[in-house]
């Protein structure tokens, strides 16, 4: 109804609607994408099975994600399929582009490191949004096991692997009566910078539980407004910050939305203040 | 349906059913009281059957502008229910007459507007229709879109879904 200007617009917009949309639940509350690939907030896990599809179907999206940084370009594409909303499971490529940076880290223009991700995630209790009667939250457990691309560098950086598994518990809740989603997991990982500097470091090949949270409110059917806020480990002695960012989710329907935010990664590969705008485009159903 | 039949009887103060001639009590039936309505089987009446505490205070009541507000929004998701492909068949064997009052009443009860809901609980009303999760979301986009119509703000919409959400468990099945 936002994007309707005149009275025949508006028909013609209600018309479309109702003729494609399949089932499934509330805007904007299954979230979208993130970097990788699982659904979620941009940067942070949520419980909530991927796609607008309940239990009684499939539901799947595809989503591309650009984040502009003073020194690097990131670049992410995936899809995911979430099944009776019960089970997601995900894939997702990442690219994370030197520039002109790698000339003065002596990688050469343009370096890219990178990493494929493939998730699953199983709804374990709860429904986030029909247990509005109960405190208690989604609960769902996954996986994502990560490939790094660019092995040579990464030892020679002092990864340990470029390959590792990362475990998690996510809890998600719609407080409908609030307008508000929040979300908590807890990650098991040995990923430096989420993977795409490789996994574990000089002496430290432990698992590390970090956190990641995020907090949106539902301005309207199609915006929602919210924090994330990501810790990671620090296994590589380069200094690794914590990631946070604000964004605004706009649900153009049940198909498509857009994803824009301001986000912080702080210190990345000896460059610090790494802050830019991030993008997210998500087609799905 | 005798006991239908009774309890007719004892809400019009009739005498018991022995001492009265049967047309008595087809006169007294609730389908006079709520004309055009079908008869439905005797049920304990209590207003725990709508499912959920109704608010405190009468903010969500003006918020829905009222009984002609929630008249017009059961009316508009009845409306829009009907006209579903994928929901109507559901409606088609049922009292819609019956459907639209007590949805008013329950909608009223909730919202804190004084009435009583005098329809059946939400497992009872939802028994054996099969329903899956699909139809009540399509349910609750036609509420939403009547929400709408009506211009209640997206944020009283959510609390009042909130009230209604958890009744899912009550009315999928499968």
């Amino acid at each position: 109804m936002l994007l309707c200007a005149g009275a025949l617009l508006c028909a013609h917009a209600a018309q479309a609607q109702s003729e494609l949309r399949p089932s499934g639940k509330l805007l904007l509350t299954e979230g979208v994408s993130t970097i990788e690939g699982s659904g979620g907030g941009g940067i942070a896990t949520w419980a909530l099975i991927t796609g607008y599809e309940t239990r009684d179907g499939i539901g799947a999206n595809v989503h591309a994600t650009g984040i502009q940084l003073p020194d690097y370009q990131f670049r992410a594409y995936g899809a995911a399929v979430g099944f009776r909303d019960r089970l997601e499971l995900s894939y997702a490529h990442q690219e994370f582009d030197t520039q002109g940076t790698g000339v003065k880290l002596g990688l050469g223009r343009d370096f890219t490191f990178g990493q494929d991700v493939y998730g699953a995630k199983l709804k374990v209790v709860g429904d986030a949004i029909y247990d509005q009667d109960s405190w208690l939250p989604q609960i769902s457990v996954g996986a994502q096991y990560k490939k790094a691309a660019q092995s040579g560098v990464l030892s020679f950086l002092g990864a340990k692997d470029d390959a590792g598994v990362d475990w998690y518990v996510a809890a998600s809740k719609v407080f409908l009566d609030e307008s508000l989603v929040l979300n908590g997991a807890v990650r098991a990982t040995k990923a430096n910078q989420t993977g795409l500097l490789g996994f574990g470091g000089p002496g430290n090949d432990d698992y590390h539980a970090e956190f990641e949270g995020s907090a949106a409110l539902l301005l309207t059917k199609r915006l929602a407004v919210g924090l994330e806020y990501r810790t990671k480990p620090n296994n590589l002695g380069l200094k690794e910050d914590d990631w946070m960012d604000v964004f605004a989710a706009f649900a153009l329907n049940k198909h498509l939305s857009v994803t824009a935010a301001y986000v912080d990664l702080g210190e990345i590969a000896t460059f610090k203040d790494q802050r830019g705008a991030y993008l997210s485009l998500q087609a799905g159903f | 349906m005798i006991q239908a039949l009774i309890f007719a009887a004892a809400l019009a103060g009739a005498p018991t059913p022995d001492a009265a001639p049967a047309l008595a009590f087809k006169v007294e039936h609730p389908s006079t009281k709520y004309p055009g309505e079908e008869e439905v089987a005797d049920y304990p009446h209590a207003a725990a059957n709508a499912g959920a505490q109704p608010f405190e205070g009468d903010r969500m009541w003006r918020a829905f502008h009222g009984q002609a507000g929630v008249d017009r929004v059961v009316d508009e998701l009845v409306d829009r229910s009907l006209a579903d492909p994928r929901i109507s068949d559901i409606f088609k064997s049922h009292d819609m007459v019956r459907l639209r009052r007590t949805l008013k009443e329950q909608f009223c009860y909730l919202l804190n507007g004084g009435c009583d809901y005098s329809g059946r609980d939400m497992k009872t009303v939802h028994k054996d229709m099969g329903l899956q999760n699909t139809d009540f979301d399509a349910l609750v986009e036609h509420l939403q879109a009547a929400m709408d119509h009506e211009k209640i703000g997206f944020r009283d919409q959510n609390r009042f879904l909130a009230k209604l959400a958890p009744m899912q468990r009550q009315a999928v099945e499968r």
